[in-house]
This record gives C-alpha cells, structure tokens and sequence, in this order.
C-alpha cells in the first residue's frame, strides 16, 4: 500500500493529524455532542457564532482518522462562513457520500473531496458523517431557536 | 438420503503424519476459502464472529429442506417421522459432544444470546429475590453481562463482580473472594472473546457449589475448539452457538441437568411445549420440548449435526493445538513488530486462538480498513466487551481469531499487512 492509497490520502493523514482545530472552545455559543455506539467515536463540536456567521469551529473528542479527518476538515470549512453557506456545505458533502452526488467543491473547500474515497467502504462513511450529522443537529437547534444576536 | 451426520467428513483429514492435520485438505472442505476480497485471497482471522463452514454442514441442511421438507414432531407421515427422528438424533449427538450426563439436556435455542437469556428468564427471575447475589466478571461479552443487569433490576438482585488483573486474566482466588452466603448464580465465560483467556472452570464451579450457587458457563468461543467435559467441570448450566463451530446460524443449544430444568418455567409459550391445551389452563410437555416452543430451526439443527460430526472426526484436541500454534507463531511474528501492543496473559498456557492487539495510538479500525483492502478478514472494536476494553484503556482493539483452517502463512500476511498499517501512521 502506498500513500496514493485512495482512502488514506496524504491530505487525510494531514488532516487527522492536524491540531489545529482539536480542543475546545471558550467562546463557544453553540455545542453540540455526537456518538458512533457501535464503533465509540465520540466527538464534541464547538461553533462560535457572530451573527449568522460561523467564526470559529473545532472539536474535541475521540475517534479513528477518517472520523477525526473529517471532524477537522469541517470545521476549517465552516469558519468564516455564513450559516446558509454552512447549510449548503453540509447538503453537498452528505449528498457526495450518500446519494453519489459528484465531489465537486470550490477550491477553497477541495479538501473535502479527498473524504469521497470512504465510499468504497461503506461501514466507514459513517465516520466520515459523525462531525457533520452533529453539525445538522446543531442546525436545527438554531433553526428552532436562534440564540441572542443571530437574527 | 445421506443424511446420518457421521457419513459427512472431510476425506483427507489426515495427511501421511497421522498426528497432524492436513491443512491443505480441511482448507478444501470449505468453498469459501477459494474467494476473493477486494482482490486478494480471503484471508479469515474473524471466527471469534463466525466460523466458516465446510460443505458437509451446506448439504445437510440442503438434504433436508430437498429430501424431507416436513415439520418434526407433528405429521403421522413418513417424511416428518424421519426429519424428527434426525432433529432429535442431534440433540443425542451435542449432549454426547459435551459429556453430558444422562440426566443432562441440550435445549436447542437460536443462539447463546437466547440460552443465557433462557436462564436469566426461566430460572433468575423465578428463583431470585432482592439482595440475592449474581457474580460476573469484566471479561464478559455483553451478552453474558446485560442479561444480569436485567435481572438485578427486575428482582432487586445484586450483581458482584470478581476482580481482573491488568492482563485481563481473573485474579487468582478472587471469584473465591467475591463469593458471599448470598450468591444465587455465577455467569462466567470459558474463554474470553477478546484475548482468548481460559479462566479456570473447575475451580471456579467448585467454590460456587460450596456456597450454594449455580454457574453458568458462556461457551461461545471455547467449546468451538476444545474438547468438553460438562461433568467434569460441573457446572450447571453451558450455552454455546452452532455458527462458530462451523455450524449454521441460528442454532444455539443450553445444557443443564434434569433437576434444575424441571425448576425453571419456559420462556417461549406456545406449540409445540405442551403437553394439555384447556380453556381452564394448559400443562407443559416434558423436557426438552418444555424449552422449544414453536418450529425450530430444523435445517440449522440438521446442519449443526454434520458440523458436530466434521468437528469430531478432525479432533478437539488437535485442533486447539494446532490454533495455539498459531497463537504462538503470531505472538512472535507480530508481537515483535514495533509498536505492536498485544491484550492478554503472557503465558499462552492458558489461551485459545485469539490474537488481540493495537499498533501504537492507530485506530483499530482504521487498521481493519487497511487489512480489509489486503484481503484479510480481522474484527476492529470493542469486541461486545466494553467493560474489558475500560479494564485495558483502550477504545477497542484489532482481533485476530484462529481456526482449524488457518495457516502460518496468513499470520504471515497478517504481519504483512501490519506493516502495510505502520506505513501509513507510523
């Protein structure tokens, strides 16, 4: 096996190991809690919101590198954005996994196309999916009521 | 029809060394080993999961569904005398399998699951009452571990749970020490699915006897590769699986003696276990039909008879030593591969086939992906043990389980393939 392997691709191994977005978030205005039982990722995210933007996101928790990969590639691909944007990231990145939508992102968001090599193994995408499944619940939260500033 | 199970073998068990298997001819009795998996050959190191089974336990379940076809015990017709005459023919055959004694029973159930849950329904919940005290242990599999809990909470019963050391063996003396006046029942694997430890039986059977309590013994993965002696370990209850030895899935079977069936109530109501149907109540039949409401799993049972026959005709004894071998080939082949951290007592005088390991702080199934894409068939996870997991610190751990067919040359691919994995992450 090589590391052109198309599963565990540079960019991933990069992005698993990156710290960058590990941790918690003092600021945080929203948290959100997700669980694989069946394989025990586990995993915390935390949004910062200003607005209806996203200003920050990361995560704590623990899981294998797909899970922490893409944990991580999200929350580089949340922060700065708005929620409606978020809201189309999201759609787009479960559509590539789940309904064969094509892995067409722009290039600032290209890394998430490296997740689409899960799909040879169904039993992982869904732990490509846990960071952003909790992402959605997160969503809906706000959704149902939006907290103070975000109008 | 070829059904009578002791005509369905291998027909070159032996190679010209009559002492040793002849691998390369079990290997042919099971069709699946010529398949691939992602291209490769299929390596299977997963029969702590499931055993592999050989064509002989595919015919006979086959034979009966094409030759018979008929219920057991109903029909006046020909083809449903013989098909119950071949089901009970199996029941005589397990119970003979283990030594049971003569007043010893073997219920058919559908899996160990559901014998364990037989006795946590048909025994605990009668005979247990609040401050009463189950012992269990952190190396149980979760299906000899919930039931318990169950019955704890319905009955007010306490469950105590005998000490584990770090290497995930049973102190020594410590169920001894766990033991109170109270104790009702023990619950105790006979090799742990994780690491493949064989806690001492006996032992153990005997100091619950001395305080007045039953033990039950989960042999799931024990009774697949070694020989039994239930009389000889005297316990009182043995659930085990036909499907991980290289039986049929859906088959399970629960031993016990007359004297503690006949105190428990059935589980499953309905055809079959009766013996008087009125509208002012119903009596039930005599064991063992008492416990196999409804229509069995005729062709599993059938099916398991051959793979009882195929089992024996190879020899328990051979084929535990041929996966301590294994084990052992592993334990050096593996186990000196930097960062390789292998679960389990040092010792290996007391273990089956079974080869749990991490490799360094990688993901068990990340490692399970990258064997995957070698061809090779490993389980990656908490292995239905959490609580052994918490005991060794870790999120799961990548399980390696041996059986007759395996090879040395698969642990070397294992190897391999553990080195494809420190590629990668390390």
């Amino acid at each position: 096996m090589t590391i052109e392997d198309e599963l565990y691709r540079e960019i991933i191994l990069d992005n698993y190991k990156s710290k960058k977005n590990r941790g918690s978030l003092e600021n945080a205005t929203l948290k959100s809690e997700g669980a694989n039982p069946s394989c025990g990722d586990e995993l915390e995210l935390f949004v910062e919101l200003d607005g209806t933007t996203i200003k920050r996101a990361t995560y704590e928790g623990a899981g294998c590198s797909i899970c922490c990969a893409s944990a991580n590639m999200l929350c580089d691909a949340v922060s700065g954005r708005g929620l409606d944007e978020v809201r189309d990231v999201l759609r787009r990145f479960k559509a590539m996994l789940l309904e064969g939508g094509d892995a067409d992102f722009p290039d600032e968001l290209s890394d998430l196309e490296a997740m689409e090599g899960v799909k040879q193994y169904p039993v992982r995408i869904k732990c490509a999916l846990l960071s952003w499944s909790t992402l959605e619940l997160m969503l809906r939260k706000i959704e149902k009521t939006p907290p103070p500033g975000a109008q | 029809m070829e059904r009578s199970p002791s005509q369905c073998t291998s027909g070159a068990v032996f190679g010209i060394n009559e002492s040793m298997l002849d691998i390369p001819a079990v290997r042919a009795d099971f069709p699946i080993l010529e398949k691939t998996m992602r291209g490769k050959p299929l390596v299977y190191l997963d029969n702590g999961a499931t055993s592999l089974k050989p064509e002989c336990v595919l015919d006979a379940e086959r034979a009966y569904y094409t030759d018979l076809g008929a219920n057991i015990h109903r029909g006046v017709y020909e083809f449903s005398e013989q098909a119950t005459v071949a089901y009970d023919a199996v029941r005589a055959q397990t119970e003979a399998f283990i030594h049971a004694p003569d007043d010893g029973h073997a219920i058919f159930t559908k899996s160990t699951t559901e014998s364990i849950n037989l006795v946590a329904y048909g025994w605990a919940l009668k005979h247990l009452k609040s401050g009463d005290e189950i012992v269990i242990t952190e190396i149980e599999h979760h299906s000899n571990f919930v039931p318990w809990q169950a019955v704890a909470e319905r009955t007010g019963a306490v469950v105590r749970f005998a000490p584990v050391a770090e290497d995930g063996t049973l102190e020594r003396g410590g169920v001894e020490r766990t033991l109170t006046g109270k104790t009702r029942l023990v619950a105790i694997t006979a090799m742990s699915n994780v690491t493949g430890y064989i806690p001492p039986v006996s032992e153990i059977v005997a100091a619950a006897h001395a305080v007045g309590a039953l033990v039950l013994v989960d042999g799931a993965q024990y009774v697949s590769h070694h020989p039994v002696d239930v009389a000889e370990w005297g316990c009182d209850f043995l659930a085990f699986s036909a499907h991980k030895m290289c039986g049929p899935t859906g088959v399970g079977v629960l031993y016990a003696r007359e004297n503690v069936l006949d105190s428990m109530d059935p589980f499953l109501f309905g055809g079959d276990m009766i013996l008087k149907v009125k509208k002012e109540g119903t009596t039930y039949a005599p064991l063992p039909a008492k416990f196999e409401a409804g229509t069995p799993n005729i062709a599993g049972v059938i099916g398991f008879g051959a793979a009882l026959s195929y089992l024996s005709n190879i020899g328990l004894e051979e084929i535990a030593a041929h996966e301590k071998e294994l084990l052992a080939y592993a334990y050096e082949r593996i186990g000196s591969i930097p960062g390789v951290i292998v679960y389990g007592p040092a010792d290996l005088a007391n273990r089956g086939g079974i080869f749990s390991f991490n490799i360094d702080d990688v993901h068990p199934h990340d490692v399970g992906t990258i064997l995957d894409r070698e061809g090779i068939a490993v389980r990656a996870g908490f292995h239905c043990a959490q609580p052994l997991m918490r005991v060794f610190g870790v999120f799961g751990t990548v399980r390696a389980s041996f059986y007759v067919y395996n090879t040395r040359e698969e642990v070397d691919l294992l190897a391999a393939g553990v080195d494809a994995v420190r590629e990668i992450f390390v």
